[in-house]
């Protein structure tokens, strides 16, 4: 019962191996075909190991372990499966501490192997020893050290258990030199359940009977979707739930994709840089049935005044997530794949539509004072929404979008339409500049039959430039839209509202993108004229390999609507 | 605050490398002050229990129980009010030797643990109050040294919640494999 690998007691009937060979049999054995990494001297033994496995382990080296994390991140979140790193000691592994961060703020599925020092150094300041498990402790879902060749099997099998079950999160295990070299027999026991962890709760009965009696006496429900619903794959359970209670729905950032966002209930996207509709008619709302979401800050505005006239249901498989922003009147502990059923079948069948139609003349209003000018702009320079809509128009809609952060994000997220759930993969929580880049080439390889097209701005493509040195070797043919406004855009925006349009160090003067793409020997091409832009589109798409459209923009554009930080979300701004 | 009150919160864990500084991480984030702790073997074998008083809101002993319970190698925490537990502290004195220090400490209901020419050492176990009562009282004929435990406390209730808990989990777990069986 009691699985932590200390204590596990290995039984001596498996095939002899070094620890090395056990952990890359651990891998075959879990379902894993795709590493991301970067060799050193702490893991040595694994990469020798690794030699003779190039047949049935596909290994990505990266040029920045930063980058085999958010590369792990953008393949797991395509593909559902945990994403795999590998990666020396000290100065490897405190390089994937961003990417650990970003991945336990998103519910990431990673399993991130470090080396370590041998055992009879440990406590030394031996070279490249840092204590990683201290270290990983406040950004990771679960961590172990592993001193003894025979206990990686058991520390593996809890490492995937964990990373995958109830709310995914980021898991590394820290394995020492000596215990790579060793030798034990190898046995693989896949876990199943551990004693201390409950990965899903059990949903209360009475819960749902209540959650059910709100949602029929609610005349101005709105439904808010977050990631839970996709990590969950309950996009059935929740097109059935929708479909029965006629309720509109919004989504979070990380929820797009969750519901086609041109479906006819669907009403835009919430918080910050959202839709106007689901912000402004927030205090409208009499119920809100949250469905795996956290209620960020960024979501939220002021939580004091969010939905401060509605009731709150809150669909969530973590207990502490529950009541720890916004109270629940309702909460209904459990996956949401399981507890969206129980709610459809007792519920009425409902049409709410002239409530709906609400938020579509809000939509219109967007429409005409956001939306078109954004879309549409009358200058001569190419605007980050042109550029989106023409991408999106030019792939049908159809492609996963990579984002890295700042405005070109909010663009991206607010005019592509999803309509396949997995499109989305963006830095969420953390807002890492910089998981741009990687993340797209771990899309691309967890999903090879799609397109994937990344946006990024000219800060945060040169956060982890040395990426498409990646690119290069291992041939993966990523399309990059680069929005260059020559600003820091996001940061501009806020010192142009709130700072008295003091740019304060959010100038930048860029190198030529061109060379470095053609360096790396990908395919480039620069535009500044709204003409040129849907034929380089058309030509990005129709290359084979990865490709480099920098497109210059505006340089003193600005994301709306907006609601400024800490402000309730009923006083979104629309300019 | 006004709202705070103090709180008993007790843990139960895996015995693991590390769980310590993971669990008061979780304090120290919410800005909320360690009163005590104290750590031991609980009365299950292999299961480790601490004893955590805090003084904060209700709100805020709700959450950080939830993020303890959150962190995979624990069981399950509890939180206590005062009145719902019985609890000590112990407390060590070392005091310069005197007859009218000997005299003061027989009175005081305390457990003479060694007696030196010089100075004399003593134990009294109790709440705080009492162990800082007789702390003030020593103080005036020399205090060498003076240490005080973190809070003991068992539940008064008359169900042993924990138990009860591992119960429910095995309860959850046969029904999980007959529903993966079926399936
Ligand atoms: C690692 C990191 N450093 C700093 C920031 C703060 N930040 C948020 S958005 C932004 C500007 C991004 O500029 P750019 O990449 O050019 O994109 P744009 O906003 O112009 O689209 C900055 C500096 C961050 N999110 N991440």
């Amino acid at each position: 019962m009691n699985t932590s690998p200390t204590d596990e007691q290995q039984t001596i009937d498996g095939p002899r191996m070094t620890g090395s060979q056990a952990l890359l049999e651990s891998f075959l054995i879990e379902g894993v075909d795709t590493l991301f990494g970067y060799p050193g001297g702490a893991i040595i033994p694994v990469y020798d190991a690794l030699y003779d496995y190039r047949d049935r382990l596909r290994h990505i080296l990266v040029r920045h372990e930063q980058g085999a994390v958010h590369a792990a991140q953008g393949y797991a979140r395509v593909s559902g499966r945990v994403g795999v790193c590998l990666v020396t000691s000290g100065p490897g592994a405190t390089n994937t501490v961003t990417g650990l961060a970003d991945a336990l703020m998103d519910s990431t599925p990673l399993v991130l192997v470090t080396g370590q020092v041998g055992s009879e150094l440990l406590g030394t300041d031996a070279f490249q020893e840092t204590n990683f498990v201290g270290i990983t402790q406040a950004v990771t879902k679960w961590n172990c050290q592993v001193k003894r060749t025979e206990d990686i099997p058991a520390a593996m099998a809890k490492a995937f258990f964990v990373a995958r079950s109830g709310r995914p999160g980021p898991v590394v295990v820290d394995i020492t030199k000596d215990a790579q070299c060793g030798t034990a027999p190898f046995h693989y026991e896949k876990i199943a359940s551990i004693r201390s962890y409950v990965p899903v709760p059990e949903p209360d009965p009475a819960r749902i009977e209540e959650a059910a009696r709100l949602i029929d006496e609610a005349q101005r429900p709105l439904v808010m979707v977050g990631q839970g619903v996709i990590l969950g794959n309950a996009e059935a359970e929740l097109k059935a739930f929708l479909e029965k209670s006629g309720m509109p729905v919004a989504s979070t950032l990380l929820g797009l994709s969750a519901v086609p966002t041109d479906a006819p209930q669907y009403v835009g996207i919430l918080g910050m840089h959202g839709n106007y509709g689901p912000n402004i008619r927030n205090r409208d709302c009499d119920l809100i049935v949250a469905v795996g979401m956290r209620f960020d800050d960024r979501v939220t505005g002021s939580p004091a005044h969010f939905g401060e006239n509605a009731r709150i249901i809150h669909l969530e498989i973590d207990p502490a997530e529950i009541g720890k922003i916004i109270p629940a009147d309702v909460p209904v502990a459990g996956d949401v794949r399981q507890t969206l059923p129980l709610l459809t079948e007792r519920i009425r069948k409902r049409r709410h539509e002239e409530w709906i139609a609400g938020f579509r003349a809000c939509d219109r209003i967007e429409q005409e004072r956001v939306i078109r000018p954004a879309l549409h702009p009358t200058g001569a320079r190419i605007h980050m929404g042109e550029a989106v809509d023409t991408v999106a128009r030019a792939y049908d809609n159809d492609a996963v979008v990579v984002t890295d952060v700042g405005q070109q994000q909010m663009f991206a997220a607010r005019y592509f339409v999803f309509r396949r759930t997995r499109s989305l993969v963006t830095s969420g929580g953390l807002g890492t500049m910089g998981f741009g880049l990687p993340a797209a080439i771990g899309a691309k390889l967890g999903a090879p039959d799609r397109d994937v097209v990344l946006f990024v701005g000219d800060g945060g493509l040169q956060m982890t430039i040395q990426e498409l040195g990646t690119i290069f070797q291992s041939n993966v043919p990523v399309k990059i839209v680069l929005l260059n406004n020559s600003f820091l855009g996001m940061v501009r925006q806020w010192q142009e509202l709130f700072y008295d349009s003091r740019y304060s160090f959010t100038e930048l003067t860029n190198p030529n993108f061109g060379l470095i793409a053609r360096a790396n020997g990908i395919a480039y091409r620069r535009v500044e004229q709204h003409e040129e832009l849907t034929d380089a589109v058309a030509e990005m798409k129709a290359s084979q390999g990865a490709f480099l459209l920098e497109v210059c923009v505006e340089s003193q554009e600005n994301v709306f609507p907006m609601v400024p930080a800490g402000a309730p979300v009923a006083e979104i701004r629309l300019e | 605050m006004e709202t705070d009150k103090e709180y008993i919160i007790t843990v139960f864990s895996e015995n693991k490398v590390g769980l310590l500084s993971q669990i008061t991480t979780v304090f120290t984030c919410r800005n909320v002050n360690i009163e005590s702790l104290t750590t031991s073997e609980s009365a299950l074998q292999g299961i480790h229990k601490f004893t955590i008083v805090v003084r904060t809101s209700p709100e805020t002993v709700e959450k950080v129980v939830r993020q303890i319970e959150k962190k995979i190698d624990v069981l399950k925490a509890f939180v206590y009010a005062p009145e719902e537990v019985v609890q000590q502290e112990i407390a060590l004195y070392k005091v310069t030797r005197s007859s009218s220090v000997e005299q003061l400490v027989r009175r005081h209901n305390v457990r003479i643990l060694e007696i030196d020419s010089d100075y004399i050492v003593v134990e009294k176990t109790g709440h705080k109050e009492e162990t800082q009562q007789l702390f003030r009282l020593l103080q005036p004929y020399g205090v060498q040294q003076f240490v005080r435990s973190g809070t003991v406390a068992v539940i008064k209730s008359r169900r042993e919640l924990l138990n009860e808990y591992l119960e429910e989990l095995e309860k959850m777990r046969k029904n999980q494999k007959n529903i993966d069986t079926e399936a």
